[in-house]
């Protein structure tokens, strides 16, 4: 458990968050300049709070009530910076082992690094020292690992490299997580939880998947951002084509998935600007999957368009139209809709 | 010209002696101010700025004269040094603190360049990795500015070497002593006749200077592809 309470004055912006973060990966998300960065700077004593409190489990990292400010030297910080922070005068090995050795085999084979070992930082491919910055980060047996949009200076090719390496990661060491990113498929593929922060506050927190279909959250989230995300299991081959049958929450989806074994678990985004809803049951449509859903509610959102919520099965989804589609469909709370969802599947489930 | 004589390499030997020591004497001193000047913002900073580059700026006589009085047996500071048994004034270990003072400018900004390109960033990241302070300096500061160092140690030994005027400002020019090759010269230009030894003793310096130079530059490239730069 991580608890972060910060204030802090920057020039003319003001940092003021305060919430707590369970084991496994928290997504600090927002847009850029909303304090992400400036939040795990306070966590690591890079940055020191005008006032708050930053604890990890029961160890006190800053409280400007009680006088205490560990440096940072002392604060068992994992830091993996967005811009790797390899020593450039040392091997990979020589980085690696600079903070310690704790589970070095463990570490090394589990982010590939074997190979690189004897080489230095300039030789490396953007892709390679995140993968030793992390390394290097969890070789000196952090309480927490801090990571700030660890895979925002890569290409797409290597992002999809390096993410099946932080999802096991995640599931081998149980160690808490702040990941800080602007990119929602990192988040809904990578997080547990999220703190949505918006111009130095929070403007929600919660688990993922309910903070990123909440309308309330839709007015900081962007329309390309907003939308569910669901856990989901494979149920078995649909037909020929290499599509296959997922159970989800919200009921059951087909989605291509060539080679997906019945049992296997996946992570599921249905974004807002991918549901259509129809009145009645569409038909003579090329979409594969239909959803009976009700309208919970119906929220303005960026200019011209609505969030409406809807409850499909066991599951919240937000569905993000234009004001004149609403008015068109007579949406309201109550209403029986047909949802047309686009699902996509965005990485192994938890 | 004639082949250096006895007067000639004592002089030399002196002069190298008077280098070394003024320039590992400048080593940490200028380190020191360095870092200051390029890390820390303190009430004085600009004052510190001054005075370390005042000897770039001053006639080295005038140099030498505030030596005089300051490290002089009639001052103060002197007389003071000289009850604990420390004598500089006229002495070779005063010529190596007149190189010193000299020399201490090109020191300070070689390393406070080279400080400057340094990322303080590489040093926030070895301090969330465990390292305390003195470590993240050691281990990851020094490395990397160890070309500016070593521009900076080349630079004040050659300024050492060729040092004139507050050395002969401060300690005199006295054979054995205080008389380094720059202070040779001088007197063999006054000498009838000396011309043959002053082109004799200046292709001597030449050869050192160039020496001095080369091997600078030989061991920078080295500390410049370690950290790859």
């Amino acid at each position: 458990m991580i608890s972060v309470r910060v204030q802090k004055a920057l020039g003319g912006f003001r940092l003021d968050v305060d919430f707590e973060a369970p084991a496994g990966v928290t997504v600090l998300f927002g847009k850029s300049g909303s304090g992400k960065t400036s939040v795990v700077n306070a966590v690591a004593g890079l940055l020191r709070p005008d006032a708050g409190r930053i604890a990890v489990g029961a160890r006190v990292l800053f409280d400007s009530g009680a006088g205490i400010d560990r440096p940072v030297h002392r604060r068992h910080v994992g830091y993996v910076f967005q811009d790797a922070r390899l020593f450039p005068h040392l091997t990979v090995a020589g980085n690696l082992r600079y903070g310690g050795d704790t589970d070095a085999e463990k570490v090394i084979a589990l982010l590939g690094l074997e190979g690189l070992l004897t080489r230095r930082p300039a030789a490396l491919s953007g892709g390679e020292r995140q993968r030793v910055a992390l390394g290097r980060a969890l070789m000196s047996n952090p309480a927490i690992l801090l990571m700030d949009e660890p895979l925002a200076a890569l290409d797409a090719d290597r992002k999809a490299l390096i993410l099946p390496y932080l999802e096991r990661l995640r599931d081998e060491f149980a160690l808490p997580i702040l990941y800080v990113t602007h990119d929602v498929a990192e988040a809904a593929r990578l997080g547990s939880t999220m703190v949505l922060l918006d111009n130095g506050r929070v403007a929600r927190s919660g688990p993922l998947g309910e903070v990123l279909a909440d309308p309330a959250a839709g007015r900081t989230l962007s329309q390309r951002d907003a939308g569910a995300v669901l856990p989901g299991r494979v149920e078995g081959a649909e037909d020929e084509d290499g599509l296959v049958r997922v159970s989800t929450p919200a009921g059951d989806l087909v989605l291509p998935g060539q080679g997906m074994l019945p049992g296997t678990l996946l992570r599921l985004r249905i974004p807002a600007q991918d549901i259509m809803l129809s009145d009645r049951r569409p038909e003579g449509l090329s979409a594969l999957n239909v959803l009976p859903a009700r309208v919970l509610s119906v929220t303005g959102a960026e200019a011209g368009r609505v969030d409406i919520e809807l409850a499909a099965g066991e599951a919240r989804l937000l569905a993000r139209l234009t004001r004149r589609s609403a008015r068109a469909l007579d949406l309201r709370p109550g209403a029986q809709v047909h949802a047309v969802v686009k699902a996509t599947a965005i990485g192994p489930g938890l | 010209m004639t082949a250096p004589g006895p007067e000639a390499w004592e002089a030399l030997a002196l002069s190298l002696r008077v280098a070394t020591v003024a320039t590992l004497v400048n080593l940490p001193v200028g380190l020191c101010i360095a870092w200051l000047l390029a890390r820390r913002r303190f009430w004085g900073r600009g004052l510190l700025n001054l005075v370390a580059h005042l000897p770039l700026v001053l006639p080295p006589v005038v140099t030498g004269y505030l030596l005089l009085v300051t490290f002089g047996p009639q001052a103060p500071l002197g007389g003071w040094l000289a009850e604990h048994g420390v004598v500089l004034a006229f002495r070779w270990s005063g010529a190596a603190l007149a190189a010193g003072i000299m020399a201490l400018p090109f020191m300070v900004r070689a390393i406070r360049l080279s400080l400057e390109a340094a990322d303080p960033k590489l040093e926030d990241a070895a301090r969330t990795l465990g390292a305390a302070p003195v470590r993240v300096f050691l281990t990851v500061t020094l490395p990397l500015i160890w070309p500016g160092i070593l521009a900076g140690a080349v630079l004040s030994f050659a300024k050492g070497l060729g040092e004139f005027g507050a050395t002969i400002t401060f300690v005199s020019s006295i054979p054995g002593e205080t008389r380094t090759l720059p202070l040779l010269i001088d007197l063999a230009l006054e000498r009838p006749g000396g011309e043959a030894q002053v082109l004799g003793l200046s292709l001597l310096a030449l050869a050192i200077a160039a020496l001095a130079l080369l091997a600078a530059e030989w061991l920078s490239r080295r500390a410049a592809a370690r950290v790859g730069a």
